[in-house]
């Protein structure tokens, strides 16, 4: 084991830990507003809304990222609308268009976990929101998001994990975050599987400590299911 | 006008069908402040349905709500009955207490946080005069110690009390209440209907669906029977349970659900 060339290795991925990560977060951070719009639309009864935000789930869910990314990249300056148009110094830059393909394609699935977790609040919580008097904007913020959001959080750590992972195809559109560095390492060293292992550690680490930052909000938001607090017995006092 | 003052709830002829079962069949009603009504029935005959329509947890197909001398505002939307002016509905449901059969309190909260929640948010009261006033009606309702407790931490009893002073922590002009007991076990009921038999004591005006026939006899101080979608006997419990109004409510007493 060559260690000093591991650890320069390292250095030089290290490098683009900050691109990967500023993807990842911005696209589950975008595309978790996308997707609670998405299942709203999709739960709302109304056909008009539900429709396209179904069928908007089904293309995203169903074609493959990279050629989502490709798409964006290659495909949408074909048109000379978009050229034209005031986005094109955003669809030209391969960053914009990379975090475009992520956020599209997390919401698509981060729609059907807020969907879920939605679906999963108790419909007696509801009632009792709105028979206090409580208007849909108050019964939202104060009772059904709060509920959705503990059903829905062990299913976003998983859509999270995945997206930082999904980062790495940003590398095909010429970033250079930590797959990106590694591909580049190769093609100068030829020496692939330490690079990559390397690379591999550094997906590892970052995931390690995003599944522990999820493990954590997990425990702040779920008190109601552990022991209460200091066991004070008795059966209540007299009326 | 002196009698519109006075007069709690009115219903006047509610028509409700779910598909093509009439539940309710012109129903009409009225309580005084100060009241107690009892809503007896045997399961289908729509009391619940009925309670329901008052603060529009169901919304009538045709009728008329008048809670607090106000009535609610309706208007038909594509072939269904709707509020006309939701804030004057938010209004009103702020002042009708709602007890339900499965507590419903909200499971992400302390108890102390359920009974603050909507005075807060909705009636936009200062934090620390609900926090006060919580306690002491957790005091009164006897789980004070469990105010830092979750729903999920309590028993049924403790569960449906919390949610007795949650509604009363609103300042409700009128009580509603959904079969209260019937979720609870056998030893727990006890506990919530000495609760409401002090709420009663106090004037409260309260309309009980329930099946506890001992609380209707001793604590109500009027009696509606329903069947099959409408009044069949309304009355004092004297003379309901007594003198015996109706055939059909007697036989209701004596088909298992007899005086306790």
């Amino acid at each position: 084991m060559d260690i000093p060339f591991l650890y320069q290795t390292l250095l030089k991925l290290l490098i683009g830990v900050p691109l990967t990560l500023q993807l990842a977060v911005s696209s589950v951070g975008l595309g978790a507003i996308l997707a609670v719009m998405l299942a709203l639309a999709r739960l709302s009864g109304l056909r008009l809304l539900a429709w396209p935000a179904s069928f908007y789930v089904f293309i995203f869910r169903s074609t493959p990222l990279l050629v989502q990314i490709f798409l964006i990249y290659h495909g949408l300056g074909q048109f000379h609308a978009v050229r034209a148009s005031f986005l094109w110094p955003l669809l030209r830059e391969p960053y914009w268009c990379a975090l475009i393909a992520l956020t599209l394609n997390t919401a698509a699935y981060s729609c059907e976990i807020v969907r879920g977790a939605l679906l999963s609040v108790p419909s007696g919580q509801i009632e009792a929101a709105r028979a206090c008097g409580m208007s849909n904007f108050t019964l939202h913020r104060r009772i059904v998001f709060p509920l959705a959001l503990r059903h829905a959080l062990p299913g976003y750590g998983n859509e999270f994990i995945l997206m930082i992972k999904s980062t790495a195809l940003a590398s095909i559109i010429t970033l250079m975050e930590v797959t990106g560095l590694a591909a580049q390492l190769i093609s100068e060293s030829f020496r692939a599987i330490e690079i990559l292992i390397v690379a591999a550690a550094i997906y590892l680490s970052m995931n390690f400590i995003v599944t522990r930052l999820v493990q954590w909000v997990e425990y702040a938001l779920s008190a109601e299911l552990r022991p209460p607090p200091a066991a004070t017995s008795g059966q209540g006092g007299t009326v | 006008m002196t009698d519109q003052i006075n007069r709690a709830v009115h219903l006047t002829a509610l028509r409700k069908s779910f598909g093509a079962f009439e539940v309710l069949k012109g129903i009409s009603l009225e309580a005084m402040e100060g009241d107690v009504v009892s809503i007896l029935g045997s399961s289908g005959s729509g009391k619940s349905t009925m309670l329901r329509c008052i603060n529009m947890l169901e919304t009538p197909d045709s009728g008329q709500i008048e809670v607090g001398g106000e009535t609610i505002q309706l208007k038909q939307v594509g072939g269904r009955t709707r509020a006309a002016d939701r804030h004057q509905l938010q209004r009103m449901r702020a002042s009708i207490g709602m007890v339900f059969q499965n507590f419903n309190l909200w499971s992400h909260l302390t108890i102390l946080e359920n009974l603050i929640e909507a005075p807060i948010h909705v009636q936009k009261r200062s934090r620390a005069d609900c926090v006060e006033e919580a306690e002491a009606l957790l005091e009164k309702v006897g789980i004070a110690e469990k105010r830092n407790h979750y729903p999920a931490h309590l028993s049924g009893g403790q569960q449906q009390r919390a949610a007795i002073a949650r509604a009363l922590a609103q300042h409700p002009k009128v009580m509603l209440f959904d079969e209260p007991t019937s979720a609870l076990d056998p030893e727990l009921v006890g506990e919530v209907l000495r609760v409401m038999r002090a709420l009663a004591e106090e004037g409260r005006t309260m309309l009980v669906v329930t099946h506890e026939m001992g609380f209707a006899r001793d604590v109500s101080s009027k009696i509606v029977f329903l069947h099959k979608g409408a009044v069949e006997a309304q009355g004092s419990p004297r003379d309901m349970f007594v003198a015996g109004r109706s055939d059909c409510f007697r036989q209701f007493l004596s088909g298992g659900n007899g005086l306790k």
